[in-house]
């Protein structure tokens, strides 16, 4: 039992890596996502919508193995640790372009009209009273993504990513102790989670204005 | 190697017969999910100390830990215990208890949510405890609680995916057997997401128009 300690310690920081990068990933798709769903051009409106409507409406299990399995046949063949990171990104970005619309377009309507009326552009007004008040809060929400985007990681490993999840089905068949296996993992997981989590939370009190 | 999509549609009926086994899946864990809902969290809210406390403890493991990770400890787990399921049976109550305990989460906030003087106001026409609860306040609780319940099945759906890691036939792993017989991934898996939303679209739309008739009957 005593040795297989180091192998779940080394699985962990994977997942962690593959957490940091997928965030960063999804939260550049998010962004990009939820700009273009409130463009003025159509066209981008429509990109926007078909995104999240395509990668919300498919497992994410789906998009890992067409990236991985498939990619190869049109000339984008990755290693599984960087198809994993994409294919998630990309999917948990349609999830985080809802988020980040919907914390825009709940800031009051009267904030833009006032600001529009005061002379400023479209552009200054967005960036200068908008979004400082819509990121403080999309910060929660967000935090619900990057919760589920943690548990999510563990879809890499049926393409064999050495993350939590591989680590513990590998043990499960050599050492026959399932539960233990399975708690290791999972307490690691819920370590990840819960500091993660506080991190949200402090960083949602400190933005907090009132 | 380029891309042919010419030898999905001889496959057809594998997709169709994978699509057929995930909505089943789907339908058999959602009802688990939803009934299982209801009792976590009645057991949560108002069960004894010796139900409550195993019932919180599960919650808060299946909630902070992966559902691959839960499918595999049922799967392989139970048979090192002597529990061998079949790989269907363990898909349906991993997804089923899975999101049972998201439910149930929506499910306690809910019941709490339900006005006080329902309850009391039942109380004192002489119904006991249990059926002041199961007579009034839940139902007017999972009324309260179907739209959020509603994207959990949309997520179940799509979770479903998952069981063919541990070698229930569904969808993917009917996308998977074409696969090994035609060296195809990228066709295969594109037909099966194709099917998935096609799926997904016609959940939507049911629970949509569910949503609009409970608004209507309020």
């Amino acid at each position: 039992m005593l040795r297989v300690y180091p192998f779940f310690l080394e699985a962990a920081v994977v997942t962690i890596e593959l957490s940091v990068l997928t965030a960063l990933l999804g939260l550049t798709c998010g962004a990009l996502g939820a700009a273009a769903r409130m463009s003025r051009l159509t066209i981008l409106r429509w990109i926007g919508a078909t995104y999240v409507s395509l990668w919300r409406g498919t497992p994410a299990l789906i998009q890992v193995f067409i990236l991985y399995f498939g990619g190869p046949q049109i000339g984008i063949q990755l290693d599984s640790f960087a198809a994993g990171t994409i294919a998630l990104g990309v999917n948990i970005g349609a999830y985080m372009t809802e988020t980040i619309r919907g914390a825009i377009v709940s800031v009051d309507k009267g904030q833009t009209e006032a600001a529009r009326t005061l002379g400023m552009s479209r552009w200054q007004t967005m960036h200068k009273v908008v979004l400082p008040q819509a990121a403080r809060m999309m910060i929660r929400p967000l935090g619900v993504n990057i919760n589920a985007l943690i548990k999510g990681t563990a879809l890499v490993a049926p393409i064999s990513v050495v993350e939590l999840t591989y680590t513990a089905q590998r043990f499960i068949g050599s050492t026959y102790k399932p539960f233990e296996m399975f708690l290791l993992s999972g307490l690691l997981y819920m370590v990840i989670i819960y500091v993660v989590g506080h991190g949200i939370n402090w960083l949602d009190r400190r933005a907090r204005i009132i | 190697m380029g891309l042919d999509f010419t030898v999905v549609p001889s496959y057809f009926g594998v997709l169709l017969m994978g699509s057929g086994w995930t909505v089943a899946i789907t339908v058999c864990a959602g009802l688990l999910s939803f009934f299982g809902g209801i009792i976590f969290a009645v057991t949560a809210l108002y069960g004894h100390w010796s139900l409550r406390l195993p019932v919180r403890g599960f919650a808060f493991l299946f909630m902070g830990t992966p559902l691959l990770l839960q499918l595999f400890l049922i799967y392989f787990g139970l048979i090192q215990i002597g529990i061998d399921l079949p790989a269907f049976l363990a898909g349906v109550i991993g997804l089923g208890l899975h999101f049972a305990v998201y439910n149930s989460e929506l499910i306690q906030a809910s019941i709490l949510a339900v006005d006080k003087g329902q309850y009391e106001g039942a109380r004192t026409l002489g119904l006991s405890r249990g059926q002041t609860l199961r007579r009034i306040v839940i139902p007017q609780a999972i009324h309260a609680v179907i739209p959020p319940m509603g994207n959990n099945m949309i997520a179940l759906l799509k979770d479903s995916a998952l069981v063919s890691v541990i070698g229930v036939m569904e969808l993917t792993l009917a996308a998977q057997q074409a696969i090994s017989r035609t060296y195809r991934p990228f066709e295969f898996y594109l037909a099966a997401a194709f099917c998935y939303y096609i799926v997904n679209l016609a959940l939507e739309a049911g629970l949509r128009s569910l949503e609009r008739r409970i608004a209507a009957s309020r």
